[in-house]
């Protein structure tokens, strides 16, 4: 199995998982063509979340880092949510396998952008409806990562310098 | 826990008159079938009779036609390095598709750093490449066409007699990596016209480790190893006899038993896509309808990634498969199921199962009810099933 118990047990049991009608602030990052896409809802009383859920589309380690992420951010406030970083969902897991640390990006990066959203709407910025993304943009950045070493690569490359390995098939 | 075993493609287990004929080979402590005293003839012999049996199950002409390896990935770098290197003086252009194996893209990728061209044909909806694309990008240059007999990643049959044809009135050598279809289904070098087939004993119930790579005689190639005359000059190295009498002993049941195998597995098969169609919505088969294998089913259930889908069947205890590219080490969808026309988010959530002899129809029940649940739960999660469906 290439995943430890802690993984596995949030995979096969996510915590709050759901979509909470009326949320404070929505955060959605990924695209399939990285692999997997994570929406994050906000429900915030007193400047603390109250409530958190998640909707992943992923692989068994995208499910258990937004399960583990919503664990983590739920009750704290909003200025302790915004320090949880990609590495602390990934030790609270107690480890993802190399080619999977880029789940752990996602999960932290859909908190992010749900906490500016809340502040956005705090502030009385209209922000459109969100949409779905086309499947070759990037909501995380213009770049893909390569599985293996987790660098950044551009989007068509096949080869990832950093560590040698050839990404997708060339034709 | 019961573990049901739907992933046939990726291993079949051995047959108990295969690990008989194995055990026994091992028993009896063959001598080296090149040494001339009686023990090495002996096992020349059995080599031989092996041989033969082999040769019977692809309609070989002559048993010398049939050159045992180390199983199917050597066979194609052997087939392809082999011929390449053999006639780079009257060509150097090979035509191939988009979905073969990575035995032979990567065959052909270290031939490319050598000055060899490749053209790579695109495949329809179902995997199937059109056999007049490849009478088109033949050229004068163009010494050998590689086209697979049956993809493993989709198990659609591709028109291997009709690209033969075509490439044998341009005089140009045909190879077939039919690997995943030698011992499935019925297949005859002759009637097919192919001039070089590679093959795997597992594929049929035999062992891992052990394959054969079919060569017309008359056809130009050069050994991809080097060294003593074993394999009439073809493959040096002594022969791994305990292997190659296990694969003889599958290839004669193999044979044998052809027919009510394929009826057995394309009953298993028929269940499950009419239980697939009636259970589960949204759901794109890849496997082309009529010509495929009659063991293996690829479906991409969307808004579900099929990592996640293969993990939750372990936990109910079913094996299969998932080319989604999550599960191999790159992140990337498969190569073949993005040829097929397939959206990054669809080949992501492919799965792929392959129904095997010892396989019921209690089985396909079962898992029908366990592929319905796990896609429930999944689709309950996913952001994508709630954005697209489109009725709530």
């Amino acid at each position: 199995m290439m995943y430890n118990q802690v993984v596995m047990d949030h995979f096969r049991n996510p915590r709050n998982v759901g979509v909470i009608e009326e949320a404070d602030g929505v955060g959605e990052v990924g695209n399939p063509l990285c692999g997997d896409m994570m929406t994050i809802y906000l429900k915030i009383r007193d400047e603390r979340i109250e409530d958190i859920k998640f909707q992943t589309f992923g692989c068994g380690s995208a499910i258990a880092v937004s399960s583990m992420l919503t664990e983590i951010a739920k009750g704290k406030t909003i200025e302790e949510a915004k320090r949880i970083t990609n590495r602390d969902v990934a030790e609270a897991l107690q480890g993802l396998p190399k080619n999977k640390l880029h789940c752990s990006n996602l999960g932290a990066d859909a908190l992010q952008m749900a906490i500016r959203d809340y502040e956005a709407r705090k502030a009385g910025i209209r922000r459109p409806e969100l949409k779905r993304k086309d499947e070759h943009e990037h909501s995380h950045g213009d770049k893909c990562y390569c599985p293996y070493c987790d660098v950044e690569v551009d989007e068509g490359a096949t080869f990832c310098e950093a560590c040698q390995h050839e990404l997708k098939e060339d034709h | 826990m019961s573990f049901i075993n739907l992933d046939h493609i990726s291993a079949n287990p051995l047959l108990p008159e295969v690990k008989r004929a194995m055990i026994a080979a091992i028993e009896h402590d063959y001598h080296n079938p090149s040494s001339q005293h009686r023990r090495g003839e002996e096992a020349a012999a059995a080599l031989e009779q092996a041989r033969a049996e082999v040769a019977r199950l692809v309609n070989a002409e002559d048993p010398r036609e049939i050159v045992f390896t180390s199983g199917g990935t050597e066979s194609v770098n052997h087939a392809i390095k082999g011929v390449a290197l053999a006639n780079a003086e009257r060509g150097r252009h090979i035509v191939t598709t988009n979905i073969e194996h990575n035995a032979v893209i990567r065959s052909l990728r270290r031939l490319k750093s050598q000055g060899f061209t490749v053209t790579s044909l695109s495949v329809d909806a179902h995997g199937r490449v059109n056999p007049a694309a490849v009478a088109e990008a033949i050229t004068p240059e163009t010494i050998l066409v590689s086209v697979m007999h049956a993809n493993n990643e989709t198990g659609t049959l591709q028109p291997i007699a009709e690209i033969a044809a075509i490439a044998r009135a341009r005089k140009v050598l045909f190879h077939t990596d039919a690997v995943d279809s030698v011992g499935v289904v019925p297949f005859d070098v002759r009637e097919i016209g192919a001039d070089l087939v590679s093959f795997a004993a597992n594929a049929f119930y035999g062992p891992t480790g052990v394959g054969g790579l079919y060569i017309r005689k008359g056809v130009k190639i050069f050994p991809l190893l080097d060294g003593g005359v074993q394999e009439h000059n073809k493959r040096a190295g002594t022969e791994n006899l305990v292997g190659i009498l296990g694969m003889a002993a599958a290839a004669a049941l193999a044979r044998r038993e052809l027919a009510s195998r394929m009826a057995h597995l394309s009953r298993l098969k028929a269940l499950f896509l009419e239980g697939l169609a009636a259970e589960i919505d949204e759901v794109i088969v890849n496997t082309h309808p009529v010509h495929s294998l009659p063991h293996l089913v690829s479906a991409s259930i969307r808004y579900v990634e099929g990592e996640s889908v293969m993990l939750m069947l372990d936990d109910e205890g079913f094996g299969v498969s998932t080319r989604s590219a999550c599960a191999t080490g790159s992140l990337r969808a498969s190569h073949v199921l993005l040829s097929l026309g397939l959206s990054h988010a669809d080949a992501q959530g492919t799965i792929l199962v392959s129904f095997g002899l010892e396989n019921t129809a209690e089985d396909v029940r079962r898992f029908l009810s366990a592929l319905k649940k796990v896609v429930a739960t999944l689709r309950g999660i996913s952001p994508l099933y709630r954005k697209n469906a489109s009725t709530g």
